[in-house]
């Protein structure tokens, strides 16, 4: 009996420790952000001033940088990755193309991010670039569009792996009573499918989105690191992880030091917001399906 | 009624699209891959995989400092997460509906779910900051973090797939309810459960943006794990910024030896999960 109370003891510590981790993580950034909080209030996320030599500090280009690449990037990967999990969940089911298609999707999500950033940075940039002097913008190459690129490519397997799961689950006869009516294909997947998948797909939508406004070393090397508000879409920007990434170390004084702790406890925010919401969308259509 | 010409159109047009966007989709792999192997399967050769990096203007030169930093940092990490990341996710598995399992659920997609530099934030405040110096051991920790939901989470879905007779003939033969879960529970699932912890490591092998500020990166070899080490990731970062092509030469190699590492991983895992499965 003894052994069994040592066992449950050490499953219970080790429960103990993860929450310890969670709720010091929490802390520790709310402690980190206060100095430069306290200093410029909620102004901190309105202003645009970021200027380290008189201590003044605004998180608006970085919240403006993330928000853009962010979204931009969800919207350019939407038609790709739905088409994806459509390809996968409805044309093809089973057989070795399917899951060829479905390890290279999984491939996409293993490669390092730090390899998307430096093939962005030696072969899209002069890419964009090329194309930026085509249609006579100015060429910086780096910016918020090539960014959005690498990311859009990059948040693909998040949606499309959830959304697949999803268009699987779709009841057959419910299909069936559709093509029974006369339905084509296209139709069933527009009327019924869809529909059918559309909180999964949310849910999906959800976790690339926190995934493309954490994203770090892949925005970092292409986007241009600049402090101000873009002025375009092919302007250099920084966003919130890209700032921390590349001014962390150098932070001097503890107004500034304090302040990139805030941008990343406001990034944590955010993406715990995220992957909340999208858990509880998963967890409410499991059970709606099981039903 | 629409003309059945028209719909019958329409669907082949849909399906079409489908196609060419999902392999719209898979192309900038094929080029990411394509390029980078291109590139970097020249610079590897047995001095690249064996010598300390040159300084600037020199011809040459290996990433062995970056190999070994990379495997202390993957070894900090595992020793830390493998043992709590385990142990809480049987918690999970053996209190299914508890409010404390509810609870530590949620807490561990949180965690999942913070950017990987917001990790290295933390790791700095909590190690780097008091110890007032970059260290192997601060790196190694942010990356435990980051591999303790993925431990957790893999472990609690692996058992949970157990069957509860199993269980249930070992109580019956009067096994005391620790050693069912040692010697029988565990036994069941250690495929899977290696399985997850594979595909933790290559996960976390990859990551740079937690030892930017934590393991901060080292142009010579070290073994100790108070001071700063190189990684694969952050070398290929600083040298793919840097404006000198041997440099960027070692970065590609470097980036192959990532990608062989992680794909590894990867394969392992699916084979371990696969071939070693125990069958109920």
């Amino acid at each position: 009996m003894k052994g069994k109370r040592a066992f449950k003891l050490s499953l219970i510590i080790a429960v103990l420790i993860v929450a310890i981790i969670f709720f010091a993580a929490a802390i520790s950034l709310t402690l980190g952000s206060l100095p430069a909080l306290k200093e410029f209030g909620w102004k901190f996320f309105f202003s645009k001033e970021w200027d380290p030599v008189s201590d003044r500090f605004g998180a608006l280009p970085f919240l403006v940088g993330t928000l853009l690449t962010s979204f931009l990037a969800l919207i350019i990967s939407l038609p790709l990755s739905l088409s994806i999990s459509i390809l996968l969940g409805e044309y093809m089911k089973n057989g070795r193309f399917s899951s060829t298609v479905k390890s290279l999707v999984d491939l996409i999500a293993a490669v390092p991010s730090v390899i998307y950033g430096f093939w962005g940075l030696e072969v899209l940039v002069p890419f964009v670039r090329n194309l930026e002097i085509k249609f006579g913008i100015v060429p910086y190459g780096v910016g918020i569009f090539t960014a959005s690129l690498i990311l859009s490519f990059m948040i693909i397997p998040n949606t499309a792996s959830l959304a697949r799961e999803v268009i699987e689950l779709v009841p057959g006869d419910l299909k069936e009573a559709a093509y029974s009516l006369g339905a084509t294909r296209y139709e069933v997947i527009k009327k019924v499918t869809l529909p059918y998948a559309r909180s999964g797909i949310l849910a999906g939508i959800l976790l690339s989105l926190g995934r493309a406004l954490g994203e770090t070393m892949a925005v970092t090397m292409v986007i241009g690191n600049n402090n101000n508000i873009p002025k375009n879409l092919f302007y250099p920007a920084n966003t919130m992880a890209s700032v921390i990434a590349n001014e962390f170390t150098e932070a001097t004084g503890d107004i500034y030091y304090s302040s990139l702790i805030a941008i990343g406890f406001a990034l944590f925010l955010v993406t715990a917001l995220f992957g909340i919401l999208g858990r509880y969308i998963i967890n409410k259509t499991t059970i709606k399906i099981a039903k | 009624m629409k003309g059945i010409r028209l719909r019958i159109l329409k669907d082949r047009a849909f399906k079409f699209a489908i196609y060419l966007l999902s392999l719209l989709s898979l192309t900038p792999l094929f080029l990411i891959m394509f390029y980078t192997f291109r590139k970097g399967l020249k610079a590897i050769n047995l001095q690249f995989l064996t010598h300390l990096p040159k300084p600037v203007g020199v011809e040459g030169g290996g990433i062995s400092n970056a190999i070994v930093g990379t495997f202390l940092l993957v070894t900090i990490a595992s020793a830390i997460s493998i043992p709590i990341g385990v142990w809480a996710g049987i918690y999970l598995s053996e209190n299914k509906r508890s409010w404390i399992s509810e609870f530590l659920r949620i807490t561990v997609d949180i965690l999942q779910a913070i950017p990987s530099i917001v990790i290295g934030i933390i790791a700095y405040l909590w190690v780097v900051k008091p110890m007032g110096r970059f260290s192997a051991l601060s790196g190694g920790i942010a990356l435990a973090i980051m591999m303790l939901p993925i431990v957790v989470r893999n472990t609690e879905e692996v058992l949970r797939l157990i069957p509860p007779y199993l269980k249930e003939a070992s109580l019956a033969l009067g096994v005391p309810y620790h050693r069912t879960i040692i010697k029988v529970i565990i036994p069941a699932g250690i495929p899977g459960i290696v399985s997850g912890i594979l595909l933790g490591i290559s996960r976390i092998a990859g990551e740079t943006a937690p030892l930017l500020f934590t393991a901060f990166g080292n142009q010579f070899m070290n073994w100790n794990i108070m001071k700063p080490v190189n990684a694969l990731p952050l070398l290929i970062f600083n040298y793919a910024m840097s404006p000198y092509d041997e440099w960027k030469r070692l970065a590609w190699g470097a980036s192959v030896v990532l990608i062989l590492l992680v794909l590894a991983g990867n394969i392992i895992s699916r084979m371990v999960a696969k071939k070693w499965k125990v069958q109920f």
